[in-house]
């Protein structure tokens, strides 16, 4: 996955506090031998990783292939009415925050963004014929928002990273947060479903 | 408690079988398709591999010199008034701008305090009901140049915020 700027700076200022940390702490030592241990720890968790992002991403292929993903976004029409009560009827935007939507409850962030971005895209040149004066060019819409909102709510229905990161480091039972973890997601949602409804209806333009 | 945890056992397996079987049913070459995607998988988690390398030597050296502890000891009076794992304070900053620099605190964490402590459950299930607010909202709004963002930010704060308090209250549940 690709990430903005903010991670060189991020990264930058970990080692930085942890190196000057121990340097100052006495713990260089294990500041170099953490250094040596952790690469090897990353890779043997990538190989877990592989097995499992490879077992899921399998099975939602056969499932793409199957049609359900394709008639799961179709079954998302009254979910898209209710949450943008103000974009068109048969807007192509529609479908492409439908799938992104579906793609995410579905665990594949990688399919996700692309098709969150075109719905973005759409929604801009939906201001754009809206908009009387160019004023407003750089503001986010009310759909816009929305999107994201729910999207940062989290919609993964089953964890599935989070699942073998448990089994690598020893969980006897790996799986067993599942349904609390779709319980945590739609409390999170459920937040953030409201807080659009009540932004989206104060209409604010 | 004990449903959840009867709900949780059955849901891959059963996930695994209805995918199965629908692809059975319409008549999919299952198993070409499995491979197809399986393929991908492996090519995502390669593609992750270096950016995991570097961030985990980075909370590598930050537990190693004693920083990460330091820095739970020095905010847990205050967080304690709030009821907030102090050493949870990180992984929760940290999400907020990166999955992968929180994927490697949280396994910190599952090292520090074990995968099914309380604090290991909290970590994994704010994970999974978080998205990385400041990712996310650059990512998508650089896309159509918006800059004046609105109410984004106050929503994905509160949806965060409600995940945090969901996730703290089920692990303590799980636990007790």
């Amino acid at each position: 996955m690709v990430h903005g700027g903010m991670l060189n700076y991020i990264w930058g200022v970990m080692i930085l506090i942890g190196v000057i940390y121990g340097a100052l702490n006495g713990t260089i030592q294990e500041v170099g031998d953490q250094m040596i241990s952790s690469t090897k720890e990353a890779i043997s968790l990538c190989i877990v990783m592989a097995g499992v992002t490879a077992l899921w991403m399998g099975m939602m292929q056969i499932a793409t292939s199957a049609g359900l993903i394709e008639s799961m976004t179709d079954k998302m029409e009254p979910v898209i009415r209710y949450l943008f009560p103000r974009l068109p009827k048969k807007h192509a935007s529609r479908k492409y925050i439908a799938a992104n939507m579906i793609a995410n409850v579905l665990g594949l962030g990688w399919a996700a963004t692309p098709l969150g971005l075109k719905a973005m895209k759409e929604l801009k040149n939906l201001e754009k014929e809206r908009a009387l004066t160019d004023q407003n060019k750089n503001r986010a819409s009310d759909e816009m928002c929305t999107f994201l909102v729910i999207n940062i709510s989290s919609l993964q229905l089953i964890p599935v990273n989070i699942i073998a990161y448990r089994s690598q480091y020893g969980s006897v039972n790996p799986s067993a947060i599942i349904a609390p973890a779709i319980l945590a997601t739609m409390v999170s949602t459920f937040a953030a479903v409201v807080f659009c409804r009540i932004m989206n209806r104060k209409g604010s333009r | 408690m004990q449903f959840l945890l009867y709900l949780s056992n059955y849901m891959i397996p059963f996930v695994v079988l209805y995918v199965i079987l629908l692809g059975l049913i319409n008549k999919v070459p299952i198993f070409d398709e499995f491979v197809k995607g399986s393929k991908e998988g492996i090519r995502v988690v390669v593609e992750i591999m270096p950016t995991l390398i570097g961030l985990m030597v980075a909370v590598g050296v930050l537990r190693g010199s004693g920083a990460l502890e330091a820095f739970a000891g020095w905010i847990s009076p205050v967080m304690n008034v709030i009821h907030f794992p102090a050493d949870l304070v990180p992984l929760t900053l940290v999400k907020l701008f990166s999955a992968s620099a929180a994927t490697s605190l949280l396994l910190d964490i599952y090292k520090q305090f074990g995968t099914d402590s309380e604090l290991g459950l909290a970590a994994s299930l704010f994970m999974s009901c978080s998205e990385t607010i400041f990712y996310t909202m650059s990512v998508y709004f650089m896309a159509v140049q918006v800059k004046k963002t609105r109410w984004t930010l106050p929503g994905a704060f509160l949806a965060t915020a409600a995940g945090i308090v969901a996730s703290l209250l089920l692990a303590h549940g799980m636990v007790h």
